[in-house]
């Protein structure tokens, strides 16, 4: 059995919309709606969903980035949800991010090397000819160049620059990292090396990924497991064999069928889903698929349906299974 | 609202008999900055048939965009600059075309659709406004028939409710409307070329199945010859007839889809094909392999190379690779590529 590093449950992120005269709340935004899942060491845990589903604020809701509403996150069997960013310091060190854009999320004005000992200054007592041999090997172990590192974030390509994200994320040897849409900016044949780097220093490391994307050829490539979102909540969650095999939520199937096979001789018959996804502002009363779902039923439209075990393992979230 | 659609996607079709309507010859779109020449499109050639879509893939900074606007015309000259070539719309050249005639060309014969619709509506117009606006100046129609054909289009690309979505802004619809929107106004004067650049990249894959869907169907009820460009060699399949493939600034490799899919002769095409995650199903049981990937990056458009632009990042290179840059030639039967080495590559293992 292997130690659960991340524990989520019930977890809920609603923003309120403020208007009016008296400025009072009028409405809210339904963004995280009752997320639980768990994160093992050494696992990767894909989530994915389409835009507007949660997926990112999520991943900001666990890193206390903002404050959750509602629900627990627990690291390492200790409950940091209540924590104060004072009291948050030290769990900073064991829960890093990459983020999506690699040149909004580097600071333009800083050297490299300096963006990397970042980190490492906020925490070590180190000297700083400590913390750049410490660089120094980061820069070795994500594949960069030593001579680049006095440089400018400018004079690096999108590839190098999600590596030095990486690096960044690594240089407090944490053991879990959440990762919002690493490689949706990169070119194919870049986010090839970006996908291969993470995987090798899981590896190493035995870290942990949270690996938020949107892509579902990615995400079936690096996760273990994978949990599909939908407006604000997981609708089905199991070992990727599982979902990319035998999918349970009609959302999921859908989903699957979507993505474009690279193979023009098996292109089929597909089942396109009609409609938009519903604002997370008013989701739908009861099983929030229920405007596109084509088996909906009478039930699904008054009764939300819960997260439930319908086989070993493979978790749906449909009054149907 | 509750049901699905079910579509049939085309099977790939040969390329269509009859005379090609859009026709680029040796087109080379240079830019003149203080770093040097920057040739983002350079000796370009392909033809496209009637109801044909050709597919266009590459890399950011291949030229596949500048390509489509070098079309239209709309790259601001200067900095740039046509050093050579032709681009023959019906046997027009509209290189030699001036800004007038160009002008009843472009939006009207030859539309194009772009991969933000949000940047590309206006946002303080409505929908119906933008959508007759094209009419009015192309077709010379009058408000009420002009209300009546943006109605018509609206309809065409499936928009529930189009009288009261004619009265709304942009901000109004969703993604996926908005690019519905733009293609009803890229449609409106019955073009006989799309141009669509990235038409389903920013859009949800549900969306995006829903737009290729759409674009087929055009194409089937139209006639419309389409170019689409894309980063995804997933859509690529599923959609084109013809796909050309570019890097830095020129045509490698060019085929119809399932011999390219399943005879690539260009090393860049089967790195771009291998770089793809791609599980098996005995994959997914056990630890999935390494993806295979394109060392190093695109080389800078202003300091080419001297021999073949893909020599630094390619697995199959050899010294005389630097010299001389390949030329573009057949290596089957409707198949052409630019590789010294296309010879001795091994079987391609899709």
């Amino acid at each position: 059995m292997t130690e659960t590093l991340l524990e989520v449950e019930g977890l809920k992120k609603h923003f309120p919309i403020h208007g009016g005269l008296l400025n009072r709340e009028q409405a809210r935004v339904y963004a995280v709606d009752g997320v639980s899942f768990t994160v093992r060491r050494g696992e990767t845990l894909g989530i994915v969903g389409e835009s507007g589903c949660g997926k990112s604020t999520l991943g900001k809701t666990i890193l206390k980035l903002i404050e959750p509403t509602e629900g627990a996150i627990r690291l390492k069997g200790r409950d940091i949800t209540r924590l104060s960013r004072r009291e948050m310091l030290p769990h900073r060190r064991e829960m890093q991010v990459i983020f999506q854009d690699p040149y909004a999320s580097l600071n333009q004005r800083m050297r490299v090397q300096d963006i990397v000992a970042e980190p490492l200054g906020n925490f070590d007592t180190g000297s700083r000819a400590e913390r750049l041999e410490k660089v120094a090997a980061l820069f070795a172990k994500v594949g960069l160049r030593l001579e680049v590192m006095h440089r400018y974030p400018h004079e690096f390509s999108g590839g190098q620059r999600q590596r030095l994200g990486i690096a960044r994320a690594l240089a407090l040897n944490p053991e879990l990292i959440i990762a919002d849409e690493p490689v949706s900016a990169l070119d194919v044949s870049v986010q090839a090396q970006v996908i291969n780097l993470m995987m090798d220093l899981q590896g190493e490391f035995d870290l942990s990924y949270l690996f938020i994307a949107h892509d579902l050829a990615v995400v079936q490539h690096i996760s273990h497991r994978i949990g599909v979102m939908y407006l604000g909540r997981v609708v089905e969650l199991t070992d990727k064999a599982s979902l990319f095999r035998h999918p349970q939520h009609p959302y999921t199937e859908a989903l699957l069928a979507s993505v474009p096979v690279p193979d023009p001789r098996r292109r089929k018959k597909r089942t396109v889903l009609k409609g938009d996804v519903p604002s997370p502002v008013k989701p739908p009363k009861g099983c929030h698929f229920n405007t596109r779902c084509p088996y909906a039923v009478e039930r699904c439209f008054h009764e939300s349906p819960a997260l439930r075990e319908v086989a070993p393992g493979h978790w749906a979230a449909c009054h149907l299974r | 609202m509750t049901e699905a659609m079910t579509l049939s996607a085309a099977p790939p079709r040969p390329v269509p008999a009859g005379e090609p309507v859009l026709e680029v010859e040796d087109l080379r779109t240079y830019f003149d900055t203080r770093d040097g020449v920057v040739k983002a499109v350079d000796g370009l050639s392909f033809s496209l048939k009637p109801g044909e879509i050709l597919g266009v893939v590459g890399e950011s900074g291949c030229g596949k965009s500048i390509t489509s606007l070098s079309i239209m015309q709309l790259v601001p000259r200067p900095p740039a600059r046509f050093a050579s070539g032709a681009i023959r719309f019906r046997g027009r050249d509209l290189l030699k075309l001036g800004h007038e005639e160009m002008r009843r060309i472009r939006g009207n014969e030859i539309s194009m659709i772009f991969q933000d619709p949000m940047s590309s509506l206006n946002p303080v117009l409505t929908v119906g406004d933008q959508l007759t606006e094209a009419v009015i100046l192309h077709q010379k129609l009058g408000k009420r028939a002009a209300r009546d054909r943006a109605r018509e289009m609206l309809d065409l690309v499936h928009i529930p409710e189009p009288e009261r979505r004619l009265e709304e802004y942009p901000h109004q619809l969703s993604g996926g409307m908005r690019q519905r929107v733009m293609i009803a106004m890229a449609l409106g004067c019955d073009p006989s070329v799309l141009i669509a650049d990235e038409p389903t990249t920013a859009l949800d894959v549900t969306i995006q199945a829903q737009i290729l869907a759409l674009m087929e169907e055009i194409r089937d009820k139209l006639k419309t010859a389409i170019i689409l460009i894309t980063h995804d060699l997933g859509v690529v399949a599923e959609m084109a007839d013809r796909v050309l493939v570019m890097y830095a600034g020129r045509k490698v490799e060019e085929a119809d889809v399932v011999e390219l899919f399943e005879r690539p002769q260009h090393p860049y095409t089967r790195g771009l094909m291998a770089s793809i995650p791609r599980l098996t199903a005995a994959e997914m049981e056990t630890a999935p392999p390494r993806l295979s990937e394109i060392p190093g990056i695109v080389p800078s458009l202003n300091a080419l190379p001297p021999g073949c632009t893909f020599a630094d990042r390619c697995p199959h290179v050899q010294d005389h690779c630097r010299r001389g840059y390949p030329p573009l030639e057949p290596k089957r039967p409707g198949h052409v590529a630019a590789c010294w080495e296309s010879h001795r590559l091994p079987e391609w293992q899709p």
